[in-house]
């Protein structure tokens, strides 16, 4: 569905891991979270809490709140808006904020 | 339906005052038109927090403890004939309300209150107090800071859009009609009848109820009547749909039955504006975390300003006018506690049925004593 346009081998940019749902992936850096899992066909990125809906990144700028993934530990970030970094653990959500709770935990 | 333009009941005004209202009308048989302003109105069924709350309420005013604990007591029969009419759940909730403390003081304060309360009312009034340990077995997410709370088995919380919504098609199903966007200009009283100019037509009735919130003011003197009510703004923040953690609703904190978690609140004399303050969206966030600290981690998805209908005392105005029999003004800032009394009671009484005795004390005359 995405794909990158091919760069002249100067601008090429090298390439780091993340894991997604513990599986590795190979994406090139300096670009956001968002596009690395869409050229990497990670679609739909999350399912709604109530619906069920799928849901995948619409403005990529801020703006739409669809592109929600957790990040680190981190839930529900606006993954247009993060770089990706080397050993980046995402995953995606499939429910409402889970929450801690220290009797359960 | 008569005409298009005649009726037995116009009400003034949309939100969940005067729906309820015009849902008991319509449901009593009567032919009726409400009569609804437009989306730049003032709308505070659109803004509320979605309390059905009885604890703390009516301490001197016996007779308004009264009428809300009859109306929380009926919410049940009421969200069941919605649903059953409509389809539409309102998501009551009533598993009693928590009034948290972060001091011991305050708690007692509280808890002497609703004593107080009880001796009015000749009853032991429903609470028990809990202490820290207590509530962490009602709720585990509540913070170090928190001291106690007081239950009351009586309070609850219902879905504010959803009750308005099912309160319009439950109306519209039983026959009634809701002109939206319509300003009302003015109201004539003639022969026993009423006619209402609005959006630059004339719709005549034998009664007409001001329900219509802040434009009550204006509206009431039109017809004999007084309703000084004043805008008091309350700002509200809710966050994203969380897992459940949070079963009884507080003052201040609600979770819906979606996970939206809704957190309020502020009281802000400031005139006609219901728009946002970062001061005071900052103060409630910041109460709201102290009392459940897991909050501040979750992201907030919007915030709103909204303006309560609030008279000199805090309580209601029913009444009819003297001058023009058959004009009723109704106004108060807890619309959605008292819906099912509105639908009920109230709407027995305009209709020519004698008057709960809980409302006759909520003249607009009390204002006018001096009281230095």
């Amino acid at each position: 569905m995405f794909k990158f346009i091919d760069l002249p081998a100067a601008e090429q940019r090298k390439t780091i891991v993340i894991h997604v749902e513990g599986q590795a992936m190979r994406v090139g850096e300096g670009q956001t979270l968002a596009t690395a899992l869409l050229g990497a066909g990670v679609v739909p990125f999350r399912k709604t809490s109530v619906s069920g809906s799928p849901r995948a990144p619409l403005c990529l700028m801020g703006v739409c709140f669809d592109c929600l993934v957790e990040v680190d530990g981190s839930q529900n970030v606006q993954s247009c808006l993060v770089e990706v970094k080397n050993g980046m653990q995402v995953r995606l959500p499939t429910g409402a904020r889970r929450i801690q709770n220290e009797e359960t935990a | 339906m008569r005409s298009d333009s005649e009726f037995d009941t116009l009400v003034l005004g949309g939100g969940v005052v005067g729906m309820s209202i015009g849902f008991g009308m319509a449901r009593a048989g009567d032919s009726v038109c409400v009569l609804d302003g437009s989306d730049g109105a003032f709308r505070a069924s659109r803004g509320n927090f979605g309390l059905v709350w009885v604890q703390n309420k009516g301490l001197g005013r016996p007779g308004y403890a009264r009428w809300t604990m009859q109306s929380a007591k009926t919410w049940q029969a009421l969200a069941d004939e919605l649903l059953s009419l409509t389809g539409v759940d309102v998501e009551l909730q009533q598993p009693g309300g928590l009034a948290m403390s972060f001091d011991e003081k305050t708690l007692t304060a509280h808890a002497q209150k609703l004593d107080a309360l009880g001796r009015e009312l000749g009853i032991e009034y429903p609470y028990q107090v809990l202490d820290h340990d207590q509530l962490r077995k009602l709720t585990f997410a509540i913070g170090p800071d928190v001291v106690g709370a007081v239950y009351c088995p009586l309070d609850g919380h219902v879905s504010p859009l959803r009750t308005l919504r099912a309160l319009v098609q439950g109306f519209q199903t039983l026959g009634g009609r809701l002109l939206s966007g319509v300003h009302v200009e003015k109201i004539d009283h003639h022969a026993g009848q009423f006619k209402v100019l609005a959006g630059g037509k004339t719709y005549t009735a034998g009664r007409v109820v001001l329900a219509a919130g802040l434009a009550n003011k204006e509206l009431a003197t039109q017809v004999g009547l007084n309703a000084p009510v004043r805008p008091v703004r309350g700002q509200i923040l809710v966050t994203e749909r969380m897992q459940p953690f949070l079963f009884n609703p507080t003052h201040y904190v609600r979770q819906t039955g979606e996970g939206v978690v809704q957190i309020g609140d502020s009281k802000e004399e400031v005139g006609m504006d219901d728009g946002t303050t970062h001061g005071e969206l900052a103060r409630i966030a910041a109460r709201a975390t102290r009392t459940f600290p897991m909050l501040a981690d979750a992201n907030v998805v919007r915030t709103w300003g909204a303006l309560r209908v609030m008279s000199p005392d805090g309580y209601p105005i029913y009444q009819q006018s003297t001058q023009c029999p058959g004009a009723f003004v109704v106004t108060c800032h807890s619309g959605i506690t008292l819906a099912p009394v509105h639908a009920g009671p109230l709407v027995d009484w305009m209709r020519g049925g004698s008057e709960p005795t809980e409302i006759q004390g909520f003249k607009a005359e009390r204002f006018n004593v001096q009281v230095h």
